[in-house]
């Protein structure tokens, strides 16, 4: 790879065909162009395949209906986390990574075989792995903790799939070298670019845990190692397996400044702050490995207060501050566009009819408020005993996965589908819906799995009456219509789903051709432009509006860890 | 824009907003906050979770869980026994494809040195409706000193995916009130 970057350089460089973007007036390189979109198409498949999945468990977990039987049902579970958690997302951030670099920046990509190589491999990855969970051998979840063992090529798919990634991660670090040394830009790299990049970091990181022990799970599988131990699996298992999900967080943040810029013509409200908020993140997001591991016998309490509080929460101080600070530039780009009367005009004459915009906006609130509060909670040394590895952890994620980084993937692509693929959207009724559908249905499944797993219902449980169990348990008629509700919302957002993958395809084969001309806007106040060429004087922003908005979130963070606290101390006593 | 290089090249020096500046500190110091409080529970709270643990072959495990039953067990319960060990001695539980083992009869208010482990896979000890979530790992054997502060019929459940019966897998945990009398003679013996 770096041997192409360097012949590249001078010559194949400046030379690379690339046409011209109407609305921005960037470059855009053929070859990140053409990878952007096949990335993107696999994702989406994946989504519809990882999604389908989702609905077909929460249908079994639906007391009432429980469709299917229990060796289907873990079968299609693992196969559900394993698409929509790792290759639907990843396959959308190697999209984001190749836009927030070669388009950003208006460079060409560096080394395109390689992004292809990579793309090869994650693709043959993903089909290996579900071809391993469709076999039936390899029903362990997600997480796969030995002793139990998976057949050795479903292993071997994930390894395929982390390589593939880690080639596109260079891919986006090499693009970032050709770019500079090319002078494709003045200064910085855009904000956006900079949360793409600690993305990137995170993400040589996660892989290179991935490999330390599914390497090693590998060889146990087909019998060159006799013993796995599961605790040091766990530890550095969740070095990948959460840290991943910090990869989420920094891609869909940079995506909702993205956003916010492209469609109200908002810039950070300052650059020193929403920078450092990112570098939180790259310091001390990885050692959020500690919060699978605080109900976990032999490790000290001290090593678990300094792990699972990122440090005493320094990473959670970057995301209450991009809470505020991505709020605040929408409201700082509202008042300069005209919308400046009370607290709140900015925000009811806020794009809410654009699906980027609104599911941009949707995405962020219900990150904070269910998947971020959620988190804090969960992660807490003491109180992770009322919720290990009830429903409420899968709560807690699809609070952040599924209502956050998914959300926020899919309002993206509203931008993507005419700038990249030049492609109007068809059906645009519909696609206002879209957002609103899918946010809905998945902060409804976030909350009634919380109120479930609060109940004591187990997660990746297919029978919670116990019908077949030797000693009877029942659990109450709350935690059965937590369930029931859990299935309702979940419809909701598969509809949403189908809509979206609905309005992708039709736009991607028949969307109307943009060309020069055409009626798109970016921004869309004409406004909006005027404002992006000089960098505001923080002394005239006024932000009463968000000012509101993070003193209710705040508000609600305090009452509800408190809450917790006083569940806790109705516990048996242990210690 | 944040899509943009910023305009000034040296942005690091541009002033900070007064309402950033505040939701920074707030977002600091509740952090901090937060940090000192897990500290804290460990002296004001009654629920923190022991580190005590040992590596055990889960066979030598299983020997043991059974010669505790054995020596304790007071009846039996769809061919489970249920054991009855004194107050505040050691209490053995197993997990195993798929079944909790033994039964556990415990008395309200008193402590008890809970040592658990599995023999196969990875269980979760679910009690419920009380809601005590804890990993349970084969080859590490926990002990966790756990005093009631119910009486009733508990049960306990698997909450983590141990294969095809993983819903299956149950236990149960009795915990009995002392009478009045039984009570004021150990109030009586304390005071001695």
């Amino acid at each position: 790879m770096t041997a192409e970057t360097i012949t590249g350089v001078g010559v194949a460089g400046r030379e690379a065909p690339y046409r011209t973007c109407p609305y921005t007036g960037l470059k855009v390189d053929a070859a990140a162009q053409t990878l952007i979109k096949v990335n993107a198409v696999a994702a989406v498949i994946f989504l519809a395949l990882g999604g389908l999945m989702g609905l077909l468990v929460a249908l079994t977990r639906w007391p009432a209906v429980h469709l299917l039987p229990a060796d289907w049902f873990y079968l299609i579970l693992t196969g559900h986390g394993a698409n929509v958690l790792l290759f639907w997302i990843i396959f959308f951030e190697i999209a984001v990574l190749y836009f927030a670099s070669a388009i950003l920046l208006n460079s060409r990509l560096a080394a395109p075989k390689i992004a292809w190589l990579g793309f090869v491999l994650m693709v043959a990855g993903a089909a290996l792995a579900n071809v391993a969970v469709l076999q039936g051998d390899s029903s362990v979840m997600f997480t796969s903790y030995p002793p139990m063992q998976a057949a050795p090529h479903f292993y071997l798919a994930l390894i395929l799939f982390a390589v593939g990634a880690l080639l596109g991660v260079g891919v986006f670090f090499g693009t970032l070298v050709v770019a500079k040394d090319e002078q494709t830009y003045e200064g910085s790299i855009p904000l956006v670019t900079f949360g793409a990049l600690t993305a990137a970091i995170i993400a040589v990181f996660t892989i290179a845990s991935g490999a330390i022990i599914l390497i090693p799970t590998f060889l146990w599988s087909i019998g060159l190692i006799d013993h796995i131990d599961p605790l040091m699996y766990k530890v550095v298992w969740w070095g990948m397996g959460h840290s991943s999900q910090q990869i989420n967080v920094s891609a869909q943040v940079a995506i909702w400044y993205m956003i916010a810029a492209l469609l109200v013509g908002a810039k950070p409200l300052s650059e020193k702050v929403s920078r450092t908020a990112f570098l939180m993140y790259i310091l001390f997001l990885q050692l959020a490995s500690a919060h699978h591991l605080l109900a976990e016998p032999g490790l000290s309490s001290s090593w678990k207060i300094v792990n699972t509080s990122y440090m005493m929460y320094l990473a959670v101080m970057g995301s209450m501050i991009h809470g505020l600070t991505v709020p605040g530039s929408i409201e700082a780009a509202q008042r300069r566009n005209g919308y400046d009367k009370g607290l709140f005009e900015w925000l009811r004459k806020a794009p809410w009819g654009n699906p980027a915009f609104s599911g941009m906006f949707l995405s962020l609130v219900f990150f904070g408020f269910i998947g971020g509060i959620s988190g804090v909670v969960l992660g807490t040394e003491q109180l992770n005993v009322l919720m290990h590895n009830t429903l409420y952890v899968p709560g807690h994620f699809h609070g952040t996965v599924v209502a956050g980084t998914t959300l926020a993937f899919m309002a993206a692509t509203y931008v993507v589908l005419p700038l990249i693929f030049q492609r109007d959207i068809i059906w645009p009724k519909l696609a206002q819906w879209q957002p609103y559908l899918f946010g809905i249905g998945a902060a409804g499944i976030s909350l009634f799995m919380m109120g479930a797993g609060t109940l004591g219902v187990s997660r990746r449980h297919w029978d919670m009456t116990f019908t077949d169990a030797e000693l009877p348990f029942a659990h109450s008629a709350g935690a059965f219509l937590m369930l029931g509700l859990n299935g309702v919302f979940a419809v909701i957002a598969a509809v949403g789903g189908i809509i979206f993958v609905l309005v992708v395809v039709g736009t991607v084969l028949f969307g109307e051709k943009v060309t020069s001309g055409h009626k798109l806007k970016f921004p869309l106040f004409p406004t909006g432009g005027a404002v992006v060429s000089h960098y505001g004087s923080a002394g005239t922003l006024r932000l009463p509006g968000t000012a509101v908005l993070v003193s209710i979130f705040f508000a609600a963070f305090v009452l509800y860890y408190f809450i917790n606290w006083k569940y806790l101390s109705e516990l048996w006593l242990f210690r | 824009m944040a899509v943009t290089p910023p305009s000034e090249r040296i942005w690091w020096n541009e002033p900070i907003s007064r309402v950033e500046l505040i939701w920074v500190v707030v977002a600091f110091l509740w952090g901090v906050f937060m940090f000192g409080f897990m500290i804290a529970w460990h002296f004001i709270g009654q629920q923190n979770l022991n580190k005590e643990a040992y590596r055990i072959a889960p066979s030598a495990y299983e020997a043991k869980v059974e010669q505790f039953a054995n020596l304790h067990k007071v009846r039996e319960e769809k061919g489970v026994p249920v054991v009855k060990p004194p107050p505040g001695s050691d209490v053995y539980l197993l997990g195993r494809l798929w079944q909790w083992w033994p039964i556990l009869e415990l008395e309200k208010g008193q402590s008890y040195r809970l040592h658990i482990s599995s023999v196969d896979w990875q269980h979760g000890f679910s009690l419920q409706p009380t809601n005590i979530n804890i990993q349970v790992h084969p080859g590490y054997e926990h002990v966790i000193t756990l005093t009631p502060t119910g009486a009733g019929e508990f049960g306990i459940i698997c909450n983590e995916f141990c294969g095809i019966g993983h819903h299956t897998m149950t236990g149960k945990i009795y915990v009995t009130e002392k009478t009045a009398k039984q009570a004021d003679a150990g109030l009586g013996a304390q005071g001695k």
